[in-house]
């Protein structure tokens, strides 16, 4: 008798017949009965009608039975709360069974049952499991309380379940250590400012002990845990490290990608210099290449992984290029992968194998990843010099197949290398144009149409060719349409003679007959450029373009370095943080990779976002550009100002590949303007400076500010974020530092009609590692054409990452109505603590120590204090003066300054009486500092 | 972590749904039918996202397993536990198919209940789940016996369940090897590796600790150092030591031991495990050395006559040998003679296949093949495919070698000298090709 008859089709009255089978006396009817109810329930049935004559069999010493009813009742309880009551009693009753087992399945069961009055019932029993003197009813329990506190959190933390479950991680038994760590990361995850894990060296030490002797799901737990801790110093991060290595040989992928995790992260801590470093870095290559001898799907979620993982650290795999070559019997999923990593590899020394290999995959059958061959050569050609002329000619060879989509590819790719090596492949351009005809995808037509605009000089047709593509023109891609208004302005000024008929055509076509506004926009620019300046619509369209990078499609830094901290979870699957992907307050908690010279301060930051009650992203990492619109954004490059490496801002389009242009040729043309039409969409942080800041750069040029004579220096508020970028929420602020602490002094205005409430503040990473320290007090709603005035206390034990310039700080703010970002420069001398005096000796040896490459000097001009009033002044700012010496009419003045981070900055101040110009020497040990500590004593000096 | 996991005949139909988390809803089940198994393009990712849920999914001949979340989960664990989940059901009730699916549904459910808890991966090795989830019931047991079975769930040693015993205490060491290689026409190696795995079948009783020792290079320059120099240390072992790239380990072995000592010790899972994989890439012993010879005669005729030597001891044989020698699209007819085994023009894979059913160590043996051409208008030069190889020969050709399998059991009145010990080395070809 076989179990499989349960899934045949049933008849009419089919539930009537279950029902009194159930209620059958005999035992084995009743158990048939509830097997054919199971198998109803799997293929989808609403069999919630038995749920009485079901719960009935639950009382029964056949253990297989009592698991069939439970099954039941976790599917069908909350469908039925009243009923599910029924099924308590007998909860009870097995938690206190002599059989571990039963108590065990009896606390994992009533788990499972989302109803809020069985959870009250479930405290006791559950108080019980979780001390049970059998560590497998302690393990399920500890599982049971992350159940527990999805379904009512309150619940969990007044019953005090924390807390034993804390005092689980000291169990004695491996596997219980385990779920308690994963119960407790699971919890800790919803409640990303709870210090539950309370990661320290002692916990530390426990976890790496039980990571010898528990299961290999429970050493992933644990690996898992342990990446989200900081250790203190770069010794301890050693230690751990060195402990968890030998995971490296384990069977299972998963323990060794989240050890590979934990080892990339505190790899970050460890000097460059030191032996472990190397050793570690060759130990993290043999486990990564074996990994692709696991089963396809591993060696996918692998693959993805080590795409980060070369973008982190290309050393490690930089010699393992064969590894990722392409075997016939790939599933696609892994030959595309490979493709991918096989290009980041490629250097001078093995370009020639790459690219015969590539060659190869060009001619296989599947159409995606022959394309992606094609586009692989274009990027070999584009990164590796030597190897651009062979590229070419492949890709020509390529073109000759006469392959559609291969020649539509390889068209793609030209246009790039004639953006990276301009006036050397212009050769090429007729056998492209001949294959004219037959291009019938949007890009490859926007690159065509490119390529004629760039080149229409040397194309002697090139107005027949533009004008062909004119006739469809409303029928066309925006890309296209985008494309082609710009290749014919292009051919106008450079032919204007015969073209003129053509250019008006176009120019009406976009901006009267469109109904997309970033056509007609671009139109009207052109327009009027046009009609007004003609030599500067010149200058403007036929700019010389910035040569393309050599990496493209490249993943954000912060961005890889979060992932980095997500190493063989989805998020590193996805190329995604997990809150793309993720519903709800999990893994909004963005990670972050810690500082090398991070020594205590640094933490894991929370988000203060969260503190705040919302959920406000950073300022940088919201920035996620989508791998392949590198190109989108070359089609319309030929206008835009110079970006770094390209990414366009965009969150969607989750393969790669996917061709984002998300307005990015736009935004980047308004730009140009010199005004932020609209809302500007993020920008990269790279260029926050140029178009967000505005006048920000000149804030100490600013005369007449309201300087106080003995106190510190203050410089005056400034408009930091005007309304209009902000749907109607102006910022402007100063920094102060009062009585040792730093604040930010803002004051937020409403211009817009609505009111605003909700109130975050957050900032970027930056070279101090400002931060603030406490939430942003904004208690009342701020109502339209209101203004208020905050106090923002910082600290300077946040995450430090150098920016530039130096006291450049990016920060997100966020209400209501959405997020926005600025950025804006401090003056350096917030940064001057009280205790900044040197003593005499000190400084005369410290002032030797320092090697004289480290010295600059600097003029301050027009300021006509004596040297006593100087001094008194720079005090107020805590720039202390130790020592003056008089030569020759001449005041020197000896002076010191330390720095929040525990930099000190010597200087030698030099003035002359009757003359406005002083002389000012700075020494540092980190001279990076002295341009801005210049800044300071200018604005200090002369206000 | 896992919210649910779903089996699905080929179809698309369910055979199994269990769901651990809330936030997965009866319609993840149709939302992976309609869009992975009724779509009509051919998979393209093994994970896939639809509507903010992730669904991982694997294949074993019809069936589908899907695996579904909403969270950021750790996805190689996943598709860890997907296999498992296979080996488990596999070693319950044999292959995976709709009907030993369907027959044995009870079970799995239960399977499920026990291997994963609100999607928590939990101990999930055959030798302790056998212990309790019977489907027989758990009724006579004693105390002991229930408290046996729950340490051991959740020991250390949760592979192996105490009390085993065996009148006859034997195991059987595999030492499974593919040989890899690419190599020019000259005969110059362009790329060689051998992937091993060492598979072992105890029927040991008790808990016994073993020991096993091979040829790696580390440990014998480790020992060589120890004794009198380096040099004399070598010519006791002979130049038999080999270098292995990367190993991993069952998770029987104790890792930290492995990599403070490189000693590989364990206490065995009962029955058949792969113990280890390595690899390595250094002085492989290639087994087979084929030299090709192509001459093109005039634009309608190929002269091909290819050599093969085999390079290992005289007394080994090698077995299954299969040379595919691959030929141009437009052959209208091919002439073969060939001095041992058989060889056959097959028009349908354009190849000549060359099979021998046996060949013994330092011997060589030629074929020469004339192909007849159609002349065409086809400017495009033959690509010239490599020559591939098959075989099977009784030894490792990365030159692994077992020195020794120790067998400790403290408690059980047997040594290390009772225990019936097999080894067996098996090289196989894997991807082994001769450009030409």
């Amino acid at each position: 008798m076989t179990d499989s008859k349960y899934f045949t089709t049933t008849k009419k009255g089919e539930i009537f017949e279950l029902k009194a089978e159930l209620n059958s006396d005999k035992k084995e009817k009743k158990k048939e009965a509830v097997k054919k109810v199971i198998a109803s329930m799997t293929v989808g049935k609403d069999v919630s009608a038995l749920f009485p004559d079901v719960v009935n069999c639950m009382q029964t010493d056949n253990l297989e039975l009592k698991k069939l009813v439970y099954l039941y009742l976790m599917n069908y309880a909350k469908s039925q709360p009243d009923m599910a009551i029924m099924a308590v009693n007998t909860f009870v009753k097995d938690c206190e069974d002599p059989n571990p087992l039963i108590r065990a399945l009896a606390v994992r069961t009533m788990g499972c049952i989302r109803v809020d009055k069985i959870t009250e019932y479930l405290c006791e029993p559950l108080r019980k499991c979780l001390k049970d003197e059998d560590p497998y009813v302690r393990k399920t329990a500890a599982v049971c309380v992350a159940k527990l506190h999805d379904i009512n959190a309150q619940l969990v933390e007044d019953q005090g379940f924390l807390d034993t479950l804390k005092d689980l991680i000291s169990d004695s038994n491996p596997m219980v250590v385990a779920n308690a760590v994963a119960a407790l990361s699971e919890i800790a995850e919803s409640h990303p400012n709870s210090n539950l894990l309370d990661l320290n060296p002692q916990s530390i030490n426990k976890l790496l002990t039980a990571l010898n002797e528990c299961t290999e799901w429970g050493q992933i737990f644990i690996l898992d845990c342990l990446a989200n801790y900081t250790p203190r110093d770069d010794r301890e991060s050693q230690s751990i490290c060195e402990r968890v290595t030998p995971r490296l040989s384990h069977a299972n992928s998963a323990v060794v990608l989240s050890a590979v995790k934990v080892l990339m992260k505190f790899m970050e801590m460890l000097p460059k210099d030191l032996d472990y470093y190397g050793t570690l870095l060759k130990k993290l290559a043999p486990p990564l290449v074996t990994l692709l001898s696991a089963e396809p799907e591993l060696q996918y979620v692998a693959l993805r992984n080590i795409n980060l993982i070369v973008q982190k650290r290309p050393e490690i795999l930089k010699h393992e290029m064969k590894v990722f070559f392409v075997k016939y019997n790939d599933p696609i999923y892994v030959k595309l992968e490979k493709l991918d990593i096989m290009i980041r590899l490629a250097s001078q020394a093995n370009i020639a194998q790459v690219l015969a290999e590539l060659k190869e995959y060009a001619t296989e059958v599947d159409v995606d990843f022959v394309r992606k061959a094609v586009r692989a050569i274009g990027r070999c050609a584009i990164k590796v010099e030597q190897s651009a002329e062979r590229c070419v000619s492949t890709l020509l060879d390529l073109i000759q197949t006469k392959v559609n989509y291969v020649v539509q590819e390889a068209i793609v790719v030209i246009k790039d290398i004639f953006r990276k090596y301009p006036n050397k492949y212009e050769s090429v351009i007729a056998t492209l144009c001949e294959n004219l005809d037959s291009l019938d995808e949007p890009e490859a037509r926007a690159a065509m149409i490119w390529i004629v605009g760039e080149y229409a000089e040397r194309i002697d047709n090139a107005d027949e060719l533009l004008e062909s593509f004119l006739e469809g023109f409303h029928d066309e891609s925006t890309q296209v349409q985008l494309q082609l208004l710009t290749a014919i302005v292009k051919l106008f000024l450079k032919k204007p003679t015969e073209t003129q008929e053509l250019v008006q055509q176009v120019l009406s076509l976009a901006t009267q007959d469109s109904d997309n506004p970033d056509l007609r926009d671009r139109g009207y620019i052109y327009w009027r450029l046009l009609s007004t300046d003609p030599v500067a619509a010149k200058e403007v369209v036929l700019a010389e373009k910035p040569l393309i990078s050599e990496e493209t499609d490249l993943i954000e830094p912060t961005l890889l370095e979060e992932l980095i901290c997500h190493i063989g979870t989805l998020a590193s699957v996805y190329h995604k943080p997990p809150s793309a992907f993720v519903e709800g307050s999990r893994g909004v908690m963005h990670k972050r990779l810690p500082a090398r010279t991070g020594s205590g301060e640094g933490t894991e930051c929370p988000d203060v976002g969260n503190a705040a009650g919302g959920s406000a992203p950073e300022a940088a990492p919201s920035i996620i550009p989508s791998q392949g619109d590198l190109l989108g954004d070359l089609l319309n490059l030929d206008l835009a100002p110079p970006t770094t490496t390209g990414p366009t801002p965009s969150t969607s389009g989750m393969q790669m590949g996917g061709m984002d242009l998300l307005g990015g040729g736009l935004d980047s043309l308004v730009g140009t303007m010199g005004a932020g039409f609209g809302a500007a969409p993020t920008v990269m942080p790279a260029s926050l400076n140029a178009p967000v800041g505005g006048g920000l750069g000149d804030l100490f040029d600013l005369g007449g500010g309201v300087g106080m004579p003995m106190g510190a220096y203050i410089p005056p508020k400034t408009v930091w974020l005007p309304a209009m970028k902000a749907k109607g929420l102006e910022i402007s602020g100063t920094f102060a530092r009062r009585a040792g602490v730093i604040q930010m002094e803002l004051v937020l205005t409403n211009k817009a009609m609505s009111v605003m409430t909700d109130f975050a503040i957050q900032f970027n990473r930056n070279s101090f590692g400002l931060a603030p320290a406490g939430p942003l007090q904004v208690l009342t709603p701020l109502g339209p054409n209101q203004t208020i005035e905050v106090s923002l206390p910082l600290s300077t034990v946040g995450p430090v990452m150098k920016m530039d310039p130096l006291n450049n700080l990016q920060v997100a703010v966020k209400n209501n109505i959405d997020v926005f970002y600025f950025s804006c420069q401090y003056p350096i001398s917030m940064l001057f603590v009280e205790d900044g005096k040197m003593e005499r000796q000190v400084f005369l040896a410290t002032w030797k120590d320092i090697p004289n490459d480290n010295e600059s000097q600097f003029q301050i001009q027009d300021c006509h204090l004596n040297s006593e009033a100087a001094s008194n002044k720079l005090q107020g700012s805590n720039i202390f003066t130790i020592a003056k010496r008089t030569v020759e009419g001449q005041d020197m003045l000896y002076m010191s300054i330390k720095l929040s981070n525990g930099i000190w900055v010597l200087a030698e101040l030099k003035v002359q009486a009757g003359n406005p110009n002083y002389t000012i020497s700075l020494k540092c040990r980190a001279p990076e500092v002295s341009q801005c500590v210049f800044q300071c004593y200018e604005a200090v000096l002369k206000n | 972590m896992i919210g649910g996991l779903f089996i699905y005949n080929h179809k698309g139909e369910v055979l199994i749904s269990r769901v651990y988390r809330d936030d997965i809803g009866r319609n993840a089940v149709d939302a992976f039918r309609v869009n992975v198994i009724h779509a009509r393009q051919q998979v393209r990712s093994p994970v896939t996202n639809i509507a903010r849920t992730s669904f991982f999914h694997v294949k074993r001949s019809n069936i589908w397993l899907a695996a579904v979340t909403k969270q950021n989960v750790n996805a190689a664990m996943v598709f860890e536990f997907l296999y498992k989940m296979c080996d488990v059901m596999a070693s319950y009730f044999g292959k995976i198919s709709e009907e030993n699916i369907k027959n044995n549904f009870v079970l799995i459910y239960e399977l499920l209940d026990e291997i994963l808890d609100f999607g928590y991966p939990q101990n999930s090795e055959t030798g302790s789940l056998k212990t309790f989830i019977t489907q027989q019931g758990i009724k006579g047991q004693t105390k002991e016996e229930q408290s046996q079975i729950t340490s051991q769930v959740t020991g250390q040693i949760g592979w192996r369940r105490e009390g085993i015993k065996y009148r006859r205490n034997e195991l059987f060491l595999d030492v499974l090897e593919s040989v890899n290689l690419l190599m020019s026409p000259q005969g110059q190696v362009l790329s060689a590796h051998v992937s091993g795995r060492v598979v072992m079948k105890s029927y040991l009783s008790g808990m016994p600790e073993c020991k096993f020792g091979m040829n790696d290079k580390i440990i014998i320059d480790k020992a060589g150092k120890g004794g009198v120099t380096n040099e004399a240390g070598k010519s006791t072992s002979g130049k038999q030591s080999i270098a292995i790239d990367d190993c991993t380990f069952n998770q029987c072995v104790r890792l930290s031991k492995f990599d403070s000592e490189r000693s590989i010790s364990f206490i065995p899972p009962d029955g058949e495990y792969e113990l280890m994989r390595y690899r390595t890439t250094k002085d492989i012993i290639l087994p087979f050395r084929v030299i090709p010879l192509v001459r093109e005669v005039g634009r309608t005729k190929l002269e091909v006559k290819v050599v093969i030597k085999s390079n290992f001891k005289p007394s080994l044989l090698a077995q299954k040998i299969e040379v595919r020698i691959p030929t141009p699209l437009n052959t209208s007819g091919v002439q073969v003679i060939c001095m041992k085994g058989k060889a056959k023009y097959k028009a349908s894979e354009n190849a000549i296949v060359w099979k021998i059913k046996r060949m013994a160590g330092m011997k060589e043996s030629q074929i020469s093949a004339e192909i007849e051409l159609l002349p065409t208008n086809d400017k495009k030069k033959w690509a010239r495919p490599p020559i591939s190889m098959n075989f099977e020969v009784p030894f490792a050709p990365s030159g692994l070698k077992v020195r020794y399998l120790k067998v400790f059991e403290s408690k059980l009145n047997y040594s290390d000298h009772d225990v019936i010990k097999w080894v067996r080395y098996i090289g196989r070809s894997g991807i082994y090709e001769t450009r030409c």
